[in-house]
C-alpha cells in the first residue's frame, strides 16, 4: 500500500513538475492574468489584460532568473 | 493558415526535442550496440503514439469554451517556458545547448562495455528514457495544439515528419546534429505556443478579440516584438557575450 501511495504521489509530483517547469512564477502568473481578465470581462472588454499581463509575467520571470 | 502554423509548430517542437533525443540514442548505439538503441527508440515512440492516439480524441470531445480555457492556459504556460529559456540563451544568460558535449558525456557515462548484438539493459533504459522524456513534451503539444483545432492527426503528422527527418539524418551522419539552430527553433515554437495560448485562453475567459481570428496575427507580431526587446534588454547585462 505504501509503495502504491509513493508511486501515486511521485506521479503527481512529476506531472506538476512537468507542467510548471523551471519557474513556478510563470504558471502562477498566467493563472492570475487569466483570473483578472475574467473579472474585468464582466465589466468591460478584457482582451487588453492578456496583452499587457502576459509580457509582464514573462519579464518578471526573466528578471528573477537574471538577478 | 492555422493549419500551416499548426504543422510548423509541431514540426519545429518535434525537431528540437528529437535532435536532443538522437544525441542520447547515438551514444547508446555506439557504446551498447544498435539493437539496444533501436529497440528502446521504437518502444518509446510506441508509447508516445499511444498517448497521442488515446488522449487526442478524448480531449477533442470537451465543450469548446472549456477546451479553449484549459488548453489555452496549458499552451500559454508551456510556450512561456520555451520562450523564457530561448530568451535566456539568446541573451547570453544561459549556455547554449551543446549536443557534441552532451554526446561525449553520455558516451563516457555509458562506456566500459563493448557494443553487443544483444539488448543491454542499462543502454535500453537510457535510450528509452531519453526518447520518452524528450518526446513527452512533443506529444503534449500535439495533443493540446491539435485538439483545439480538431486536427490532432495533422499535428501528429508534423511531429512525425520531424522524427523521420532527424532519424534519417542521424543514421547518415552518425554523430550528434550540433549544427541545428535549436535555440532559434525553440524560440519560434515558443512564440507560436504563447500566441495561440493568449488567443485561446483569452477566448476561454470570455475576452472578445478585436478583429476576431485576425487578432491572432497581431498577437504573434506582438510576441515577436516583445521577445526581441527582452533579448536586447537582457544582452546589455549578460555575464557572457551571446
Amino acid at each position: 500500500m505504501n509503495t502504491m501511495r509513493r508511486w501515486i504521489v511521485a506521479f503527481f509530483v512529476g506531472l506538476a513538475d512537468f507542467l510548471v517547469g523551471d519557474d513556478w512564477f510563470l504558471a502562477a502568473g498566467v493563472v492570475v492574468v487569466l483570473g483578472v481578465a475574467a473579472i474585468v470581462g464582466t465589466l468591460i472588454a478584457s482582451w487588453w489584460v492578456l496583452i499587457v499581463g502576459v509580457p509582464t509575467v514573462l519579464w518578471i520571470s526573466l528578471r528573477r532568473a537574471t538577478r | 493558415m492555422h493549419s500551416v502554423i499548426l504543422v510548423l509548430a509541431t514540426f519545429g517542437a518535434s525537431l528540437v526535442e528529437m535532435v536532443e533525443a538522437l544525441t542520447i540514442v547515438l551514444a547508446v548505439g555506439i557504446t551498447k550496440g544498435w539493437k539496444t538503441a533501436f529497440t528502446a527508440t521504437a518502444a518509446a515512440l510506441a508509447i508516445l503514439l499511444v498517448i497521442i492516439v488515446g488522449f487526442g480524441p478524448l480531449i477533442s470531445k470537451l465543450p469548446l469554451p472549456v477546451l479553449r480555457l484549459i488548453i489555452g492556459t496549458l499552451l500559454l504556460v508551456f510556450g512561456l517556458q520555451w520562450l523564457r529559456k530561448a530568451i535566456l540563451r539568446a541573451s547570453g544568460w544561459k549556455a547554449q545547448h551543446d549536443e557534441a558535449q552532451i554526446f561525449d558525456t553520455e558516451v563516457a557515462a555509458l562506456g566500459g562495455t563493448r557494443p553487443s548484438t544483444r539488448i543491454d539493459r542499462d543502454g535500453f533504459i537510457v535510450a528509452f528514457k531519453g526518447v520518452l522524456l524528450e518526446g513527452l513534451e512533443v506529444a503534449f503539444i500535439v495533443v493540446t495544439f491539435g485538439a483545439t483545432q480538431h486536427q490532432v492527426g495533422l499535428a501528429a503528422l508534423g511531429a512525425a515528419a520531424a522524427v523521420v527527418v532527424v532519424l534519417v539524418i542521424g543514421l547518415i551522419v552518425h554523430r550528434p546534429l550540433a549544427n541545428v539552430p535549436e535555440n532559434s527553433l525553440k524560440m519560434g515554437v515558443g512564440v507560436m505556443l504563447t500566441s495561440f495560448g493568449i488567443f485561446w485562453a483569452g477566448e476561454g475567459v470570455g475576452a472578445q478579440w478585436p478583429g476576431s481570428d485576425g487578432a491572432l496575427l497581431a498577437i504573434i507580431a506582438l510576441v515577436i516584438v516583445v521577445t526581441a526587446a527582452l533579448i536586447a534588454r537582457l544582452r546589455r547585462t549578460a555575464p557572457v557575450a551571446a
